[in-house]
């Protein structure tokens, strides 16, 4: 099998298949699937295939090289752990929408041209939109749509972009696109609206803690992750981005120490975590983008990692609330373990993965002379130890005892951790492998005494933070509550707004119909009366009559001369 | 925190096992162990030569203290927007 059979176009038509077998048969077939995905990876040789003319544009819809087969793997390794986490579920609806979700991401991948990108994007928005409603509450439901209109309006600027892009070169190739021309401005937004940009990241937090308990994992690695490689295809080097991406990094994480929902909390630094690539995408070296590209992969897995212990959490207590929960480490001490290597991991602390990947972005931040970047990353990366690496394990395992003796997870569940969680350990001990997978040759050394020893100092001392703030009673505690974000805006507000506007007018309409029309039938009413078929001005008359006023006049005018 | 004792249910519920975290002691040992670790960590900033980039970086326990403070701003600015941002848990719904 060659690239002549699109790598994602496997899944997408293999999701056809899924309602006709029943049983574990389907969950065998559901990995099957994912697995003879990476065997055809590994197959495939850098190039172009499946190229076609239409409309006179040259259309790519497959591009092989390191970028997109980096990506092309590690979302068919999140598919399988995936599916192997979702082993127990019978729901056919997500499994096959996942299937199509997975497909469609990896197909957007290979992409080698904007008008396939496009068709792919869209396909990623509506296939998982249904992992979202497959939540089966009402909740889960407005927030689907919320979520499918922000997603769909996505794909709409970047096929507008496109457009735009075809008119002024010609060309409709998917390469470095630049904000050198409106269509690269559209193209971006479309980009920053899949990769949570700060103000256009609502639908994140919204939509994913609204999901199923193993839809969340799927939707965890690949909407923002496909916009993660859009963006360094297209964008890297683009300066507004270490901005951006720095802002990405640093406003989540005040939601995430007060968020109560903990898949929530999770969505919050899934935010933070893409800030980071943001920014190296930003700085646009090869360390940089290595950087960025290596910790989108090794993030895909240490989230999933955390949004399937907390999924775990969820399946056995029904809650994942930080108020509700506490001490589920007596029962769950398997989960318990599998998330705090989820944690150490996006903490970026010594052999586990985050570490190998993130100080890339950090050491070309302050290479480049980035400097405040530098030092909010810096923030950033204690915050997302704060919040991630010691509130989720903290709130959910162990914290104040919630009484919840739920069993452990269930054996496919802790399988699906477990290799999760190796991977996560082996990526940070021994990275070469990753290394050698990434764009561009790589002339880095994570452990290095500095490094370590600067590292652990950062991530000690705010775990001290956090301890003083504890026993001092000064953290702020887990509560029922909604903190407000900027989808207040459209949740809120932009309602409010339409209702005051239609309110207004319909008072305007009252008032015309209550004050102005009675005039209006009075003035009506009077020219009737005097213009009217039976009105003074009007009325008909006999000739006779006429003949005889006129006799009358000219009598009068007789008797006047004679006098 | 809450002003309950802490896992105050916890031995009837788990058949009279009691944990090792369940005794406050205990957790107090991990926090003092903790404060040893980072004290360690602090001063092992005379014992290597750091490379690093900007000059700042280079003042005696930079990272241990920066991420200290900062950590604590942190939850106490996220504490302070609560007052601001913190809504009803069924705000959306009504």
């Amino acid at each position: 099998m060659t690239a002549e059979f699109p790598p994602g176009l496997l899944l997408i038509v293999g999701a056809l298949l899924v309602p006709f077998i029943k049983g574990n048969l389907r969950s065998v077939y559901m990995l099957a699937l994912p697995l003879l995905g990476i065997w055809q990876l590994t197959a495939l040789e850098p190039g172009v295939f499946g190229v076609m003319s239409i409309f006179g544009f040259e259309l790519t819809h497959v591009r092989i090289d390191k970028l997109s087969l980096l990506f092309g793997y590690i979302f068919y390794i999140a598919a399988t752990l995936s599916v192997l986490f979702a082993w127990h579920s019978d729901d056919l609806v997500e499994q096959a929408s996942a299937l199509v979700y997975v497909g469609a991401a990896i197909g957007a991948t290979f992409a080698g041209d904007l008008i396939t990108l496009f068709i792919y994007w869209e396909l990623v928005a509506i296939a998982s939109v249904f992992l979202i409603w497959a939540g089966r509450t009402n909740r889960a439901y407005r927030a689907g749509f919320r979520y499918l209109i922000i997603q769909i309006s996505s794909g709409v600027l970047l096929a507008a972009g496109a457009v735009l892009r075809a008119s002024e070169t010609g060309s409709v190739a998917f390469d470095k696109i630049g904000l050198d021309s409106p269509g690269g401005t559209l193209i971006l937004l479309a980009f920053g609206i899949k990769c949570a940009f700060p103000l256009l990241h609502n639908w994140l937090q919204d939509a994913y803690p609204e999901a199923s308990v193993t839809g969340t994992v799927f939707l965890s690695a690949f909407t923002t992750k496909l916009a993660v490689y859009a963006l360094a295809r297209g964008y890297a080097g683009t300066d507004m981005l270490i901005w951006i991406g720095a802002t990405m990094t640093a406003l989540p994480i005040f939601y995430a120490v007060i968020e109560n929902d903990l898949r929530r909390v999770l969505a919050y630094s899934l935010n933070n975590q893409l800030g980071f690539m943001v920014a190296g995408i930003g700085i646009g070296t090869t360390l940089a983008i290595n950087g960025a590209v290596s910790h989108a992969f090794a993030h895909i897995l240490y989230k999933a990692l955390l949004f399937m212990s907390m999924g775990a959490v969820l399946y056995r207590t029904g809650t994942a609330k930080g108020s509700e929960l506490g001490g589920l480490y007596k029962t769950m001490p398997w989960t318990t373990g599998f998330c705090i290597v989820g944690s150490a991991s996006i903490s970026a602390f010594p052999l586990f993965s985050g570490f190998v990947t993130k100080s890339m972005i950090l050491t070309a931040a302050a290479e480049e002379g980035y400097l405040i970047p530098f030092l909010v990353l810096l923030f950033a990366s204690a915050g997302v130890f704060h919040h991630s690496g010691i509130k989720i394990p903290f709130f959910a395992f162990f914290a104040h005892d919630s009484g919840k003796r739920p069993r452990e997870a269930p054996i496919n569940m802790l399988l699906a951790m477990g290799l999760t969680a190796f991977l996560c350990i082996a990526i940070g001990v021994y990275p070469q492998p990753l290394y050698a997978l990434l764009p561009f040759p790589v002339d880095y050394t994570p452990y290095t005494t500095t490094h370590v020893v600067t590292t652990l100092q950062l991530l000690l001392f705010s775990a001290l933070a956090f301890a003083t703030l504890q026993r001092t009673g000064l953290y702020p505690p887990e509560l029922r509550s909604t903190v407000l974000d900027f989808d207040f805006s459209y949740r809120w507000l932009a309602p409010r707004v339409v209702n005051w506007l239609m309110d207004a007018g319909g008072r305007a309409w009252i008032t015309m119909t209550s004050g102005l029309l009675p005039m209006l039938r009075g003035l009506i009413a009077l020219a009737f009366k005097y213009c009217g078929p039976e009105g003074v001005l009007a009325r008909s008359s006999q000739a006779g009559s006429m003949a005889m006023w006129v006799l009358v006049l000219l009598a009068t005018y007789l008797v006047l001369y004679f006098v | 925190m809450t002003e309950a004792p802490v896992n105050d249910r916890a031995p009837e519920k788990d058949g009279g096992k009691r944990f090792w975290l369940d005794d406050r002691r205990n957790v107090h040992k991990l926090f003092w162990a903790l404060v040893v670790v980072c004290s360690f960590l602090f001063l092992s900033d005379a014992f290597y030569e750091k490379h690093v980039i900007y000059a700042f970086e280079n003042w005696f326990g930079f990272f241990g203290l920066f991420g200290f403070f900062l950590s604590f701003a942190l939850v106490l600015t996220a504490r302070e927007l609560r007052k601001i941002l913190m809504r009803d848990e069924d705000y959306y719904d009504r």
